[in-house]
């Protein structure tokens, strides 16, 4: 080996170190000059070249190049060790506080006693019911004649009702006329079906009672059906609702249009049971209405009550979405107050 | 109906059941308890289902006492001293009572009055405070006089609101007696289902006790009634209808006394609900609240006067033009539908429903008329629906009465009124009995129940259940024979009978010893329902725009819908379901515009926040000629108002939304719901400005309308500066065209070529109609238009407006190259110059 090639080899391994101590933009200029510059033993040792014997021209070029390419390797990549150390560092400076509020994106939402629907078409589809609606404002036969509640008749009194100024047309006070004009549609088929709607009542406006709410009533038309299904079912809906270890009570009551009828209480979800403001105290919240279909609502509708026989259902779904988020007042429903909807 | 325990054990036997047990006994028969008031006693322990209020006396501070002598403050005229004994010694015990005055200057008493008594440190009502304020008995003087204790009034007690004068107790109470032992008492305040009116008695509760605990029931006893008799020569007796007065009784009792009754009977009177006034009319009134038939006592001797002598009780409808003027003073209008008590001289008393002022008894009265009568309960409701009067007695007639309690009411009630005011009662009673009353009678097998019930009772366990409750029974081939009891009318026949007695059976039995199954019967046919699903998507979409979903009270008034229109004045002719009974001035009508309720969401709303976006999906009611129904048509409304963006720390508010935001919206939503062939045309409406209102069509329908509010209509609400932006479209439409399914268009794979041109028109070429030609001229390579920009300027000339969109350009075969859109380009140049006169604009 010549003596110059090993000077050459040399300058590499002596380049390589040097380039180790190097860290700022500075020192990189000044190893440049030193290494790869005019007076470098590379830049040198191309000028000398001539100088050289024929013979030792081609290997101290072969030389000088591996040098060469091996230095600059080497720069190139502390230049970008450089490069990224010193980003990282303007990167630090851009630090955000991560605590400062998003920008908030306009947000549509259900409002809550669509919420309250949807939950209830979901678990009573699940069962196998379909959904029928029917007319708000109704006829005097749809919502009480056909009923069983005839003009004069007692059970009357159990709503308070808005009449029209057209004689015999009344604002639905429940969802029950949907019963007979779905049996009507449907007779003589099995009926397993819910009527949502809008139901209204002269009552007060308070936070408690409001003038229009509304109901989802449950109707089961067929052969054999008994107080043990209805009990089955409701039991059922009661525990996807309120949980699967939700407990009911059914006690007396009267509707005209079922027989026998009762009044479904679960136990409080708040309290458990205890007494609670929920609850008033008394453990139990009175949920819904319900009873086996009378046999005039039945023949009304177009059914031999001696063949067939069926259950009815009906709830109000605004006091149950009031328990279900604590709602204080009944007429925020309404009244659509965009901070209480913005909630939802 | 208020019941006292003290009352309705007179009837049953209930020891060893507790306060609460009893109330819970109640709910679960069908009686649900609305309040327990406990009046002296103490509050149950445990957790209590029932609501409880009241007033524990407590033993060493309440007792039974006695006033031996009364005597005068020294310095009040209006104030007495008692000298009273509490069995433990004689106390002084002032009182402002009226009802001691009479006692005054008589020295020592022959008959010591009882009296209820706290001492010191009790617990009691502020008889001097509205309602009930609980206080502590404290030592005072009052004018020179210490007082320590005091004699009670009901109100004191919790009894009633009467603190007037002391409470005079009956002269066997013990004395020394804690109070609460001697009249200590529970009230269950029960409320009366419509089918369980004979319930509205302590008797109905009772017998619904006996049956759920199988405890025997105690009839009360009056008196026996013999027909006809003296009684034929004092008074005579017509009924005109028997269908409307199926049943007429009178009795008499000459030479009793309006005194007041005894302290037992005016408590319970009180503790039920009802004033006592003195032993006649107090004894109707026990009679009525005992088992449930509302009875009505006449002045005898008034009678005879009127009539000059014999007088004879006619019922009949009234007359036109007859007056009657009522025991409260008012004077209802008759007419001849209403049934009345009458005598030759004219309407004593509206049947069932209230005396006359004029023949009722009164202070002085002596000889005593007595009526206990059957009313038809069908036509006593038209007339309550007329005349609007509440008393205890229509309220039960209303409710249907058995005729067969008439008899019974009065064989009580004359016996009580003998007892209580003394007198004698006139031999024999008259009774008309015109329409007698047939008990049903109703066959059941055990298939009959399970098939209700789904579960089985036996019949021997429905027959002591039913009998409990007071039906007759026996056993026929195999079947329940049940005749309905001579007390309650709701027991029907046939198919309805028998589920009249499955329910008594299953609510004595309890519903919760009947286990629940699931539905096994078959599935019906199985239908969708498209509508629903549709308006939900449409919900789903909007609220996915960003939107929020609303919920419109259907109830508004024609003078709110007219905000709708300049100057408030809306157009001739608009119809109406109307309320004939509006509960306020601002609901009086079913609402037609769906907008004008957006509008009114929209400035209730506009306070609270800097930007709104809101839609509501809900019916309108619109009257139809001829039909008795009102068209329930569905409406989509949205309402914009303010900035879209929320603001936010670091970012300014944006501008406020205009038309193109709604129209955004609406292009959104009907492009999720796949709407084909949707325009946009100008259109005029009184509510939009008019230079900013589109209709929008599909087709050959419209839509709806939508567009920034008029100035002059933006009036009538309190808006700010920014436009209000609303929309109301044909929800029946929307839904009936939108469609689930849609062609999915392919996407290309080869690289599309975008670029810009710009094409100068007039002012009038509608920019919908430019893009339509582009499109058509484009061919199938042209895969999108975008309008980017709307350049004016007086360099383009006048009435010239610039528009420049970004082309793209696709092939779902090859790599488009620029020959290919240099060819689109010239076609496009070309034909919107041949049909609009177009110029390419310059770069
Ligand atoms: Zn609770």
């Amino acid at each position: 080996m010549l003596e110059i090639e090993e000077k050459l080899q040399a300058e590499l391994t002596r380049g390589i170190e040097a380039l180790q101590t190097v860290v700022t933009v500075e020192s990189l200029e000044a190893w440049k000059q030193d290494f790869l510059g005019k007076s470098s033993l590379v830049m040198q040792t191309y000028g000398s070249m001539g100088k050289l014997a024929k013979e030792e021209r081609p290997i101290v070029g072969k030389a000088v190049n591996q040098l060469k390419v091996g230095l600059e390797a080497a720069l190139a990549e502390k230049e970008e060790g450089i490069k990224t150390a010193s980003q990282q560092e303007t990167f630090t400076k851009e630090t955000l506080d991560v605590t400062l509020p998003g920008r908030k994106p306009r947000r549509g939402r259900i409002h809550p006693l669509h919420l309250t629907l949807r939950q209830i078409y979901q678990i009573f589809a699940d069962m196998g019911f379909q959904i029928y609606r029917s007319p708000e404002v109704e006829t005097d036969d749809y919502n009480f004649t056909f009923l069983n509640i005839p003009p004069y008749h007692p059970a009357r009194d159990m709503w308070d009702t808005f009449y029209t100024d057209k004689e015999g047309v009344v604002l639905r006070t429940h969802t029950s006329p949907g019963q007979v004009r779905v049996m009507r549609e449907r007779a003589p088929q099995n009926i397993r079906v819910i009527l949502p709607g809008t139901t209204m009542r002269y009552e007060q406006l308070t936070a408690r009672s409001e003038i229009e709410f509304i109901q989802v009533e449950l109707l089961v038309v067929g052969k054999g059906i008994t107080f043990a299904d209805m009990r089955g079912t409701l039991n059922d809906f009661a525990r996807r609702t309120f949980g699967e270890n939700a407990r009911t009570r059914l006690r007396p009551s009267f509707f005209p249009f079922t027989e026998p009828s009762a009044e479904m209480d679960v136990q409080c979800f708040v309290c458990g049971g205890e007494g609670c403001g929920v609850c008033k105290g008394t453990g139990w919240l009175e949920i819904l209405g319900c009873g086996m279909v009378h046999p005039t609502v039945l023949r009304y509708g177009g059914y031999d009550p001696g063949v067939y026989s069926g259950f009815a259902a009906g709830m109000g779904i605004d006091r149950s979405t009031l328990m279900r988020y604590h709602i204080d007042d009944i007429r925020h429903f309404r009244n659509n107050d965009i901070r209480f909807l913005e909630q939802f | 109906m208020k019941a006292p325990l003290s009352w309705i054990k007179d009837y049953i036997d209930l020891d060893g059941i507790g306060i609460e047990e009893l109330a819970n006994l109640l709910t679960n028969v069908g009686l649900e308890v609305e309040s327990v008031q406990l009046v002296g006693v103490e509050k149950p322990a445990g957790i209590l289902k029932n609501k409880y209020f009241g007033l524990p006396w407590d033993k060493e501070k309440f007792v039974v006492a006695e006033v031996v002598e009364v005597n005068q403050h020294p310095n009040a005229d209006r104030l007495t001293l008692c000298e009273l004994n509490d069995g433990t010694g004689i106390t002084t015990v002032l009182t402002g009572a009226p009802n001691m005055v009479p006692y005054l200057g008589k020295g020592r008493l022959d008959q010591p009055l009882k009296v209820a008594y706290a001492r010191e440190g009790a617990m009691l009502y502020d008889g001097h405070q509205p309602g009930q304020v609980v206080t502590k008995l404290k030592k005072t003087t009052i004018r020179g006089v210490e007082s320590r204790s005091m004699i009670c009034s009901e109100k004191e007690l919790g009894i009633s609101e009467e603190h007037e004068g002391i409470i005079e107790l009956d002269a066997d109470a013990p004395v020394g007696m804690p109070l609460v032992d001697y009249m200590g008492d529970v009230v269950y305040e029960v409320a009366i289902l419509p089918n369980m009116a004979r319930d509205a008695s302590i008797l109905g509760i009772a017998r619904e006790l006996s049956a759920v605990t199988g405890r025997p029931l105690r009839l009360p006893q009056g008196i026996a009634l013999e027909d006809g008799g003296e009684i034929t020569e004092k008074v005579g007796l017509e009924v005109r209808d028997t269908e409307l007065n199926p049943r007429f009784m009178l009795g008499m009792v000459e030479g009793t006394q309006a005194r007041k009754s005894p302290y037992w009977v005016q408590r319970r009177l009180s503790l039920a609900g009802m004033r006592p006034i003195d032993a006649l009319v107090d004894a109707t009134n026990y009679t009525m609240l005992e088992i449930g038939e509302p009875l009505h006592a006449f002045d005898y001797d008034l009678l005879r006067e009127r009539a000059g002598g014999k007088p004879t009780i006619i019922t009949r409808t009234a007359c036109e033009g007859e007056k009657i003027t009522l025991l409260d003073g008012s004077e209802p209008q008759l007419d001849t539908q209403m049934e009345l008590v009458t005598d030759g001289v004219g309407p004593l008393s509206i049947a069932g429903v209230m005396g006359g002022g004029e023949t009722g008894v009164h202070g002085e009265t002596r000889n005593l008329l007595i009526e206990s009568a059957n009313w038809n309960f069908i036509n006593l409701r038209k007339t309550l629906s007329k005349t609007r009067i509440n008393s205890e007695a229509a309220y039960r007639f209303s409710r249907d009465v058995h005729p067969a309690l008439a008899e019974t009411a009065l064989s009580l009630c004359l016996k009580r009124v003998q007892e209580w005011g003394g007198g004698e009662v006139v031999r024999g009673v008259l009774d008309d009995y015109g329409k007698p009353y047939e008990d049903t009678v109703n066959r059941l097998s055990a298939e009959n129940i399970a098939e209700v019930l789904g579960q089985e009772i036996s019949l021997e366990e429905s027959t002591q259940i039913l009998e409990r409750l007071g039906f007759t029974c026996w056993m026929e081939g195999g079947e329940l024979v049940a005749k309905s009891p001579s007390t309650r009318t709701d027991i029907e026949t046939g198919i309805i009978g028998q589920r009249n007695l499955i329910e008594e059976i299953a609510r004595v039995y309890g519903y919760e010893r009947i286990a629940g199954k699931r539905l096994s019967d078959e599935l019906p046919p199985q239908v969708g329902n498209p509508d629903l699903e549709a308006e939900e998507r449409i919900r789903d979409i909007m609220v996915s725009i960003g939107l929020q979903d609303t919920l419109a009270y259907r109830q508004t008034s024609p003078e709110r819908e007219a905000r709708l229109f300049i100057g408030r004045k809306a157009p001739q002719g608009l119809t109406y379901v109307r309320l004939k009974n509006p509960i306020t001035p601002e609901r009086t009508v079913m609402r037609r515009s769906a907008m004008a309720t957006m509008l009114e969401l929209l400035e209730y709303n506009t306070k609270f926040r800097p930007g709104l976006a809101l839609f509501e999906l809900g019916p309108v009611f619109l009257p139809v000629a001829d039909e008795v129904l009102p068209h329930e048509a569905l409406r989509l409304s949205i309402g914009l108002t303010g900035a879209w963006d929320v603001a936010s720390w670091d970012r300014p508010q944006s501008k406020a939304m205009d038309f193109f935001d709604l129209k955004g919206v609406v292009e959104a939503l009907l492009d999720g719901l796949h709407l084909e062939g949707v325009k946009f045309q100008s259109t005029a409406h009184p509510s939009f400005h008019p230079g900013k209102c589109a209709e929008v069509r599909v087709g050959e329908e419209i839509l709806g309308v939508m567009g920034e509010l008029h100035p002059q209509v933006k009036k009538n609400y309190a808006f700010g500066q920014d436009p209000v932006l609303v929309a109301e479209f044909d929800g029946e439409m929307l839904v009936r065209l939108s469609s689930e399914v849609f062609i999915n268009r392919a996407i290309s794979g080869y690289p599309a070529m975008v670029e810009d041109i710009a094409l100068i028109v007039d002012e009038s070429v509608p920019a919908e109609d430019l893009e339509a030609l582009i499109w058509q001229a484009g061919g199938k390579l042209l895969v999108d238009v975008k309008l980017f920009d709307v350049y004016r300027d007086a360099r383009l000339g006048e009435g010239k407006k610039s528009l420049a969109y970004q082309l793209t350009y696709q092939a779902f075969d090859r790599t488009l190259n620029d020959k290919d859109s240099l060819n689109i380009r010239n076609r496009i140049v070309k034909q919107t110059k041949n049909t609009f006169g177009a110029v390419l604009r310059s770069q």
